[in-house]
């Protein structure tokens, strides 16, 4: 029998990194930034989570401050992906540069960044293990619910996680209010359709891009900082996040541009993600392991030709996506 | 006329771009309550001009008055505080929007569709207009979007309002239906402003007429006491005859011969049904439709880009063997001599590259013919890139000039000048002068005509129906895909093919 207890919150610890960087990516998105610097901003916002948490370790003389132990690495990693997304703004709305070329660019930076800065804290706390152990702060990071464990299945599946997965699933049905029924959210719909049609309508254009890309870098920078945190303990080694931000972009285009579908398809993909560990012929033939990885993209894929093909309006990528608004252009 | 109040003033306005002039002195007076003609030449600055009443730009030099005050507008949104505002010619709306959501979108404070769409109808019940509010922009017809468009304005409380090119897109009826509203929002004491390339409807609907020629101001008329002659005069600054030829064929001998066609797109809906036709040597045989009718796919078909259902298109030389077309691939079929210059909505999208240069854009029709299979030849398409602009006139610095950079009338003298440079048999041309003004528009139906005298086969495709009665010796009138009817040119009056066009067979 399939382990459904074990299995569940194993996909949505998974899952929630993927979350934070697809409902970030949608936000950036929606207003015709198309930011593939996500991969390398959730780096950025992990390995600064892993600064703040870092220094305050090494500087708090005795019992830790619950408090600080979580607010200085989440102000560190929101303040960190903040300055990603304001270089990605300044570089592609500002300067009007390519924006596939800037976040190819950011992502190559952001790992290279983070790797950088990693070794270096690896280097500082002279360890013979090729990564950093915070598990003091990822204490505070990953406690559940006090009652959480009494509760049997329904406790394990639903109330074992930390605040920040829980965070990230209000931040996207928040965001999935705000694109349907506030005004705000038309108009940065109105933005990532058709610049210049907002601009006529005397809508900020460059400032709803900046606000959106910048949001959108600080919850997928949370992502990062929930993965090191939270599900891997407190641990950062080199290269660990993988190819997370990948699909966290790819989830993008799975769930049609909708934060609230994405909870679901986060933990759906985080599923698959790890879904050969629990498939019984785990051990024998490790070999299968990157072809069950492969899952989520082939997914993507499929879903990518069928709303292709369908070809129905409203399930297409905001009109401008990719493209940069320069008023005077003729 | 004491009694009168100015709306507007504008004061020496000057903007460039870059090294161009757009305008310059332009000073003029609009007055409550009247509805003012803009009117001059692709180019002149109009558009220019009215983008800087509706905050998209920034006047250099000079001072814009509103109601008698010195205002800036820096942006739309002052605009819309002041009351000004503006249908531009390539709408301004969101496709995936509703209509509703068009019109709200911008404004600030909650989101309350229910009671925004209660107040939209009150507006559209005031000035007569029809609007389902409910309804996807992507569904609607051209004359829909832009009802949107002048009820967009109308929401924001606009006192003065801007409509640029309204008409280009309509058909009479349509244009008519635009007119009413119009008049309803003139008696209202809304002040509009009008730009337009067409004189008629420059007499039909205005109080006055003000003149730019070459980004500045050079005069304005009142309708009452003016003519066509007279307005197009100081608009191009010499005279013009606005007579357009219509010599009578010349021997003319079936070249197209078109059976049942029938074509239909990825959906599956029929874009053209049961289409028969032939198009004769020395002839100009227009087609008249509303746009989107299966026009487009009809010269595709011809030219083989596009992939046909049933029927048959047979071309029959000038020495009488006869070729289906169907089925041989484009490149084929142009070297029969059939050739397709389409100038689409954008006039650039099809036929020219924008970022490569004149040389370059004829070079595309001809890069076949080289030294060697390897190599190309480069020199005749100078050449003939140096004979368009000398013989056209075409404006241009240099033929290094990146298409692209050319204003529109420009490009498509480019794009006619190098279909008909291949000597063709067949031409087929659809909104050859789309966007053009007159003396541009003139020159192309000259070199249309031109080419009826040659005795090749003309297929002209317009939105003008003034211009296809006056020019064609035949027309088909597309209606949905299906021909609604074949009429002689000569004795055709506009009224029925206004019927025919938007109804199968033109009976009410």
């Amino acid at each position: 029998m399939f382990n459904f207890v074990a299995f569940i919150p194993t996909a949505v610890q998974q899952g929630i990194p993927l979350l934070y960087g697809s409902t970030g990516e949608i936000l950036t998105q929606k207003s015709g930034n198309l930011n593939l610097g996500i991969p390398g901003v959730m780096y950025v916002g992990g390995i600064c989570g892993v600064i703040g948490s870092f220094i305050y370790e090494n500087h708090a003389t005795g019992a830790l401050n619950p408090f600080l132990a979580i607010m200085i690495p989440m102000v560190c990693s929101l303040l960190g992906s903040l300055l990603m997304g304001l270089l990605y703004c300044f570089l592609t709305v500002t300067l009007r540069a390519n924006q596939n070329v800037t976040g190819l660019a950011m992502t190559t930076f952001g790992v290279g960044f983070g790797n950088f800065f990693g070794g270096s804290l690896i280097k500082i706390s002279k360890l013979d293990v090729p990564s950093i152990t915070l598990t003091k702060t990822s204490a505070f990071f990953s406690k559940s619910l006090p009652f959480a464990g009494k509760l049997g299945w329904f406790g394990k599946i639903f109330l074992s996680y930390g605040f920040l997965a829980y965070l990230s699933i209000v931040i996207a049905l928040i965001m999935a209010f705000v694109f349907k029924h506030t005004r705000t959210g038309l108009h940065l719909r109105a933005v990532g359709e058709n610049p210049a049609t907002a601009d006529a309508a005397g809508i900020n254009v460059t400032k709803y891009k900046y606000v959106a890309t910048c949001l959108g870098c600080m919850i997928a920078g949370l992502g990062g900082l929930y993965y090191v945190m939270d599900y891997a303990s407190g641990v950062w080694s080199n290269d660990a996040f993988g190819d997370r931000g990948w699909l966290a972009i790819a989830l993008v285009i799975f769930t049609l541009w909708k934060p609230d579908l994405s909870i679901f398809a986060s933990i759906l993909f985080g599923g698959l993600y790890v879904l050969y560990l629990y498939l019984p012929t785990n051990m024998a033939h490790m070999e299968y392991t990157e072809l069950y990885k492969m899952i989520p993209y082939i997914i993507t894929l499929l879903v990518l030709v069928f709303t292709s093909v369908r070809n129905k309006r409203e399930n297409q990528p905001p009109a401008s996506l990719g493209t940069n608004y320069f008023r005077e252009e003729r | 006329m004491s009694e009168k109040t100015t709306a507007v003033s504008l004061r020496d306005i000057k903007k460039t771009f870059g090294p161009v002039v757009a305008n310059e002195n332009v000073t003029l007076d609009i007055y409550k309550g009247e509805i003012l003609s803009l009117l001059g030449e692709n180019g002149s600055g109009k558009t220019t001009l009215m983008n800087m009443l509706s905050g998209i730009y920034h006047p250099d030099e000079g001072q814009i008055f509103i109601n008698g005050e010195a205002v800036s507008i820096r942006s739309p949104h002052d605009a819309f505080n002041l009351g000004i505002g503006m249908v531009h010619q390539h709408f301004k709306l969101i496709d995936v929007m509703t209509a509703a959501e068009n019109i709200i979108l911008g404004l600030e404070g909650k989101l309350n569709l229910k009671e925004a769409k209660v107040r939209i109808n009150e507006i559209c019940d005031k000035y007569g207009f029809e609007v389902d509010l409910d309804k996807k922009i992507y569904d609607m017809s051209v004359s829909e979007k832009q009802t949107v468009e002048i009820v967009k304005v109308l929401y924001r409380g606009a006192q003065i309002l801007i409509l640029d090119e309204p008409t280009a897109v309509l058909t009479p009826q349509e244009t008519e239906k635009l007119f009413a509203v119009m008049r309803n929002m003139k008696s209202d004491g809304k002040t509009i402003i009008i730009i337009t390339h067409k004189l008629h409807e420059v007499e039909a609907i205005s109080d006055r007429v003000a003149i730019l020629r070459k980004g500045a101001f050079v005069g304005e008329l009142e309708t009452a006491k003016t003519n066509a002659q007279e307005m197009t005069d100081m608009m191009v600054g010499r005279s013009v005859s606005l007579n357009i030829d219509r010599p009578e064929p010349v021997n003319p001998t079936e070249r197209i011969k078109v059976e049942g066609l029938s074509v239909r797109d990825q959906d599956g809906v029929y874009k053209l049904k049961d289409v028969s036709f032939t198009a004769r040597s020395g002839e100009i045989l227009g087609i008249a439709g509303i746009s989107g009718c299966g026009q487009k796919e009809l010269l595709e078909a011809i030219a083989g880009l596009q992939r046909v259902e049933t029927g048959s298109v047979s071309y029959i030389a000038p020495d009488g063997s006869v070729e289906e077309l169907i089925g041989k691939n484009p490149r084929d079929i142009a070297e029969l001599g059939v050739s397709l210059s389409f100038v689409p909505e954008d006039r650039l999208g099809m036929g020219l590259v924008g970022n490569m240069d004149l040389a370059d854009n004829m070079m595309l029709r001809s890069f076949r013919h080289g030294k060697s299979r390897f190599f190309t030849d480069r020199k005749a398409p100078r050449k003939l890139a140096k004979t368009v602009v000398k013989e056209l006139k075409v404006s241009t610095p240099s033929i290094e000039t990146p298409v692209r950079r050319l204003s529109g009338g420009n490009v498509q003298k480019v794009l006619v000048g190098r279909e008909i440079a291949s000597s063709p048999t067949v031409l087929m041309t659809a909104y050859a002068v789309r966007g053009l003004d007159i003396n541009s528009s003139y020159t192309i139906y000259d070199l249309i005509n031109q080419q009826k005298k040659n005795g090749v086969a003309v297929i002209f495709v317009g939105e003008d129906l003034d211009v296809l009665l006056e020019l064609s010796d035949r027309i088909l009138v597309l209606c949905g895909g299906e021909v609604s009817g074949i009429i002689d040119g000569r004795t055709a009056d506009k009224q029925t093919v206004g019927m025919m066009m938007t109804k199968k067979g033109g009976e009410a």
